[in-house]
């Protein structure tokens, strides 16, 4: 039985055996090298692998120290914290700082923004890259075809704060844009200051940032594609928009359903850098998200318990979006981002 | 896919999208992976009928479009950085036609002060953290690709549980705050060493090298230093290439952290330096002085576009050798894992 080969996941390659039996010789084996499992105690495992740890510790330790263990330190929001007093000397508070979050009209602000930016970029920015996917995928010149690709993944490799100041060079009060204009004598406007256009501002620059790279996962997805199904659809008279509409879209459904998932459980969590860069220019009306509101109210203003409950609130409620929205998507019948096997 | 993801049964295993009939040879050869690609849309298919004049038209027009919305920008920019105070002003702000070069912008900016320095700083934090970020994740990704070590689950799931909750600004402000590491250029560098997303990656990847050279080699008394040093790392040239740039782009790109936990300004890295002076407008210490060829002081905005120029060149430079590996690398990484 130790003889037989093996494939790579150290699953058998007999056909011969029941699937349950399989499974269970697979926990019997040990590791690919050979040697079986379960006649090892946990200590001799770890000798065996004691390499393979020490390999994983570095990392392991930068995670515990620089994740979780300021995961530990929300306790902060249960207290009225004091940078002089620290965590240890603190008065507790209990759940005060909660309750403030929920009657705070600032906070409540920064909520209504969160979701509408976030709701609105779900509407104008996602069917963007699949729509640029399907432009793409329809060029037949792999030359032209890679080239364009890579232009239009480039911006994806800018920081924010240069993309905010392109778009203010081009949009802003003496860009580019409004010299064309009022030289053509029409009257100028300043869309990096104004309230009302936020929303597009935003969204277009996610847009030019993004959409492209957006875009690979979908063009992944329609390489996938058997042209034999092409074929067979011409055979039977289905013209361009036929088959894009009864073959590509279909194929591409996985991948919206799964991304259009992500999305969901990130919905708290919108462009934190790009809000921060503009909040100054636009005011903190439109533009404070949750993320803003817990940099000014914790760090800038000093209000470290009040901050830290709110910015837990939003890490649980986006915790419990992605677990909902996987479930969601396996009510769906589609794999979701995970699965337990 | 039915090869490769064995040992994350129970654990948290990763949405699998088939990648098609010829994957499963592309996954043993990583080297003909990209070809697929290419290979699909050479021809057009004998079932295909031809565009229209018009559909045609459209079609190259609005690729055409799309190419000019990223590139223009760039080119007004770049333009513009290496324009004379002069032009810049006939133009009324950004140069879009091509009028007198100069350099003494950039000459100004690598003359000392706070933009050399700024450079200085985020040079340091982007070789030394991609460095540093590099190496602790291809060694833990080999330590957790290895089928049924102990406790690679559990470990797993430590790192997969930060990608769906983070501890939150304030008590990573008080954890940064409390090691000393304000004013430090670590705190820049340690709090995002590793990044769950990129170590599945790479772990994916490394789950993918077919088992029997590993064998192999371990019959042959290879050690898993060894292994790893001889056998997986040479055979992950793209994937690491594509995840140092991930990384690379990540640290140099940062502001937020610098802005957090940087107060001393000799310490800024170049993005600080681009959100106050150019997006705030907040004078360039310094640099009033200094009298140009042409006999203008050169201040405003061809300094500001050197800037932003600066800040982009690094990508520019290094983009055209890691991009044609990026769907493999994506592919790999968000879909499988």
């Amino acid at each position: 039985m130790t003889s037989e080969p093996t494939r790579p996941d150290g699953a058998s390659t007999s056909t011969v055996e029941a699937p349950r039996a399989g499974a269970r010789r697979r926990r019997r084996r040990g590791r690919a090298d050979g040697v079986p499992e379960q006649r090892l105690s946990l200590r001799q495992r770890l000798r065996r692998d004691r390499t393979l740890l020490i390999m994983v510790a570095p990392a392991l330790i930068l995670v515990l120290l620089f994740m979780y263990v300021p995961m530990a330190g929300n306790v902060v929001a249960w207290q009225e914290y004091s940078p002089y007093l620290g965590i240890g000397e603190s008065p507790w508070v209990g759940w005060h700082n909660f309750a403030r979050i929920f009657t705070d009209a600032a906070f409540l602000n920064a909520v209504k923004n969160t979701l509408l930016i976030t709701t609105f970029q779900l509407i104008f920015y996602f069917p963007i890259p699949i729509m640029l996917a399907l432009l793409l995928n329809s060029v037949f010149s792999p030359a032209i075809r890679t080239t364009i690709q890579s232009i239009v993944y480039l911006p994806h490799f800018f920081s924010w704060v240069l993309i905010v100041t392109i778009f203010q060079q081009i949009f802003g009060g003496a860009g580019l844009v409004n010299r064309i204009l009022t030289e053509n004598g029409f009257a100028p406007f300043d869309l990096m200051t104004d309230p009302n256009s936020f929303l597009v501002l935003v969204t277009s620059q996610a847009i030019w940032k993004d959409a492209g790279w957006g875009m690979i996962i979908f063009l992944a997805a329609l390489s996938t594609v058997d042209p034999a199904l092409y074929e067979a659809s011409v055979v039977d008279g289905a013209n361009r928009w036929r088959r894009i509409w009864h073959i590509t879209l279909p194929a591409l459904r996985p991948v919206i359903i799964l991304l259009l998932i992500l999305r969901l459980g990130d919905a708290l969590t919108v462009g934190f850098e790009q809000l921060i860069l503009q909040r100054g220019a636009v005011g903190a009306g439109v533009s404070e998200v949750i993320d803003t509101f817990v940099y000014y109210q914790g760090v800038v203003a000093g209000d470290w318990s009040f901050a830290a409950a709110a910015g837990l609130v939003k890490g649980l409620v986006s915790l419990a979006l992605v677990l909902g929205a996987n479930k969601l998507a396996h009510v769906f019948g589609e794999a979701g981002v995970y699965r337990r096997a | 896919m039915s090869t490769g993801t064995g040992n994350t049964q129970g654990a948290l295993a990763p949405v699998v999208i088939d990648p098609g009939p010829d994957a499963e040879g592309s996954f043993q050869k990583p080297r003909r992976a990209g070809r697929r690609f290419a290979r699909r849309s050479r021809h057009r298919p004998a079932w295909e009928e031809s565009p229209t004049p018009l559909g045609f038209g459209l079609k190259a027009l609005a690729l055409l479009g799309i190419v000019l919305v990223v590139l223009y920008p760039l080119y007004t920019v770049i333009l513009t950085s290496l324009s004379t105070q002069d032009s810049v002003t006939r133009a009324g702000g950004l140069v879009t036609v091509p009028d007198e070069f100069t350099w003494s912008a950039y000459e100004q900016i690598f003359s000392g002060g706070v933009v050399s320095r700024a450079l200085g700083v985020s040079v340091f934090v982007t070789v030394v953290g991609t460095l540093l970020s590099l190496a602790v994740s291809t060694l833990a990704a080999y330590g957790l690709s290895r089928p049924n070590s102990v406790a690679h689950r559990p470990i797993l799931f430590v790192f997969l549980f930060t990608m769906f909750f983070g501890a939150g600004i304030i008590p990573t402000y008080l954890l940064i705050s409390n090691l000393g590491l304000i004013n430090s250029l670590w705190a820049l560098i340690l709090p995002g060493a590793v990044s769950a997303f990129n170590l599945l990656i790479l772990r994916n990847f490394f789950m993918g090298i077919d088992q029997a050279i590993i064998d192999a080699a371990r019959m042959d008394g290879a050690g898993d230093w060894r292994i790893l040093t001889s056998i997986v790392l040479p055979m992950s040239k793209a994937v690491l290439a594509v995840i140092a740039l991930f990384y690379g782009v990540g640290y140099w790109n940062a502001f937020f952290n610098a802005m957090l936990y940087i107060n001393d300004n000799a310490l800024w890295p170049l993005q600080l330096v681009l959100r106050s002076y150019v997006l705030q407008g907040t004078q360039l210490p310094g640099s009033t002085t200094p009298i140009d060829v042409t006999g203008g002081a050169v201040t405003g905005l061809p300094i500001k576009m050197a800037i932003m120029v600066l800040a982009i060149v690094p990508i520019l430079i290094v983009y055209p050798f890691i991009q044609r590996h990026f769907t493999k690398g994506v592919i790999f990484g968000a879909i499988k894992g």
